[in-house]
């Protein structure tokens, strides 16, 4: 078996699973938003549940339009307070304690390898890069997972990723996820368990890793996963707050499909508008005219997002006709980049430091565009109107190519504005 | 929808190409509202702003790959089913949506050779139960494929939440 099909065997209570077997499935840990919580909330209510299933296993994490962007969105916010309360929620998080929903959950140790987690956002699959099963869906199943702790699953067909060899300088997670995806589709890998492997995989950053997993739902994924190493359990030692169970893939495991890459055929990517397959190496767009860069989000807002984009930063100014706003993913991951003297780069480049949102992803807060204005950002969407007007742009970067970008005042590399500087 | 006459529908047929994603279906912007009367009103705004206003009672979407790719919002089907469309047909669904589409009652199909046939406006009348779907403005039929049982039986329970509860009641 795969990996992903062993976890769910272990969620179903069965020896094994196939593909396309359909499953009940416990779950460890189930997910709500400020976005979806509501109309969960409402459901379940509906529905006339009185309880939940189990006040630990449940996470509410205000984070699409906190701080309160209006008076709906506080509205929003104040349901999942008051549920959360009533029914004594263990993980409820509020501003001032809580962070962008997967960076914070994998952060405070709340999944972990081996899980099933189901949640109601869409890049739930990151926590994959832990080598757990997540899965993003709906509000009603919320609900349903609320009331009963379980979710029907089809297991899926797993898809496997195989990228040996060196990545080039400046070459992150972010560029493996988005080659990936321009190389099979926003539906190349639809219904399907994206398993990433290889030396290169082995060889990055739990940080880039989760860019990698974050972003499986944009080429159609059920779910991304790459098995848990030393990596893995360097990070989850002493932070998990259940016992880890390490799952790997048999070595006769059965994949419907292998994409076989060498790591050093992966550029510096870019996905152009409007759809994250649409991608091109970001050397042939430098040129492009941009309004303003956005560093965060659940793909990009991590500590090692916030020093690459500092490196490039670091005695730099943002290009006068460029809004450079940095958004750290979460409180502890602000406090880290604070400390580490990160700030002092922003602020003297010019940039502008957010508290932790999801906020300009999806075009929330702290950052929308106007008609006909473009942005670089490391966020994972570049649909219309994404960030704002359904008359601007939005093309997807990482860290490395986003501050590039920022200085450079059109799409460039680090290497077009001098590459990156340590004092 | 275990009657043929309970399920049968009739429609308009509005097109849409392939990817459309729930960022098109119900912008972003408006997720500060969940009420299917609140976001009917915005429905495919960013694809095309004319719809919400012109949209009628039981008109039908059918759309190429992959309809409603993108965020996990069950304000998508919310505000699809708002506006009074009564299905979507399509080449294929993102996974979310599917799950979210059966979910919030909203009916769908998957029918390859219809989403190839079908025209922007023609007259269409679609059994539910065999998935018959008839475009009267053209005289052709065509055939979508049957819901998993597993659909079926959570159509017939009345949806997921209706389920849970009768598995629950069953485990005791």
């Amino acid at each position: 078996m795969t990996m992903t099909e062993k976890i769910l065997a272990r969620a179903a209570g069965k020896d094994s699973v196939q593909p396309g077997d359909l499953i009940m499935a416990k779950l460890d840990l189930c997910l709500g938003n400020d976005v979806t919580s509501g109309v969960a909330i409402d459901e379940f209510e509906k529905a006339g549940f009185e309880q939940v299933f189990d006040p630990a296993k449940i996470a509410l994490i205000p984070d699409h339009f906190t701080p309160n962007k209006d008076i709906k969105s506080a509205g929003l916010v104040k349901q999942m307070r008051e549920f959360a309360k009533k029914h004594q929620l263990v993980h409820w998080y509020d501003v001032g304690r809580v962070g962008v929903e997967h960076a914070f959950l994998p952060e405070q140790g709340l999944v972990g390898p081996g899980d099933a987690v189901l949640g109601a956002d869409s890049h739930t699959c990151t926590y994959g890069a832990l080598g757990a099963f997540a899965t993003g869906v709906g509000s009603t199943d919320l609900a349903g997972a609320m009331a009963t702790g379980q979710a029907w699953f089809r297991v899926p067909e797993t898809h496997r990723f195989d990228f040996e060899g060196s990545l080039g300088e400046y070459v992150t997670g972010k560029d493996i996820v988005l080659f990936t995806i321009g190389q099979i589709g926003v539906d190349g890998a639809l219904y399907k368990a994206m398993e990433f492997t290889g030396s290169a995989i082995r060889g990055l950053s739990m940080d880039s890793r989760f860019t990698i997993c974050n972003m499986a739902i944009e080429a159609g994924g059920k779910s991304g996963i790459i098995a848990p190493d030393d990596t893995t359990k360097a990070y989850v030692e002493g932070r998990f707050l259940r016992t880890p169970v390490y799952y790997d893939s048999d070595a006769d495991a059965w994949y419907e499909k292998t994409y076989s890459w060498k790591a050093e055929d992966v550029p510096l990517m870019v996905a152009k508008p409007h759809l994250p397959s649409n991608t091109q190496p970001a050397d042939e767009l430098a040129g492009i005219k941009v309004d303003q860069v956005v560093i965060g989000s659940c793909t990009n807002g991590r500590i090692e997002d916030l020093r690459q984009a500092a490196e490039i930063l670091r005695g730099r100014k943002v290009h006068k006709d460029i809004r450079c706003i940095v958004i750290p993913a979460t409180q502890a991951i602000w406090k880290q980049a604070m400390d580490e003297g990160l700030f002092d780069v922003f602020v003297d480049a010019e940039a502008a430091v957010s508290a932790p949102t999801c906020g300009p992803c999806l075009g929330g807060h702290m950052g929308v565009l106007a008609k006909g204005e473009r942005a670089v950002s490391t966020t994972n969407r570049n649909f219309v109107g994404r960030m704002g007007d359904p008359g601007s742009e939005v093309y997807l970067a990482g860290p490395y190519v986003a501050a590039a970008s920022a200085v450079a005042g059109h799409i460039a590399t680090p290497d077009q504005v001098g590459g990156r500087r340590q004092s | 929808m275990t009657e043929s006459t309970a399920g049968t529908l009739r429609g308009r047929a509005w097109t849409f190409g392939r990817d459309v994603d729930t960022d098109l279906i119900i912008p972003a912007r408006y997720l500060n509202m969940k009420t299917a009367e609140e976001l009917a009103q915005h429905v495919m705004e960013d694809a095309d702003p004319t719809f919400a206003g012109k949209v009628q009672p039981g008109d039908i979407i059918v759309a190429k790959e992959n309809f409603g790719c993108g965020s996990s919002r069950e304000h998508a089907p919310i505000a699809i089913k708002g506006a009074g469309v009564s299905l979507v047909i399509a080449k294929s669904f993102a996974r979310i949506f599917y799950r979210n589409a059966f979910n919030t009652g909203l009916p769908i199909l998957i029918a390859p050779e219809a989403v190839d046939g079908i025209t922007k406006g023609d007259e269409l009348t679609v059994d539910l139960a065999s998935g018959e779907i008839a475009d009267l403005t053209t005289g052709v039929t065509y055939q979508a494929q049957p819901l998993p049982p597993f659909m079926q039986e959570l159509v017939a329970a009345g949806g997921l939440l209706p389920y849970l509860k009768k598995q629950r009641a069953a485990a005791g």
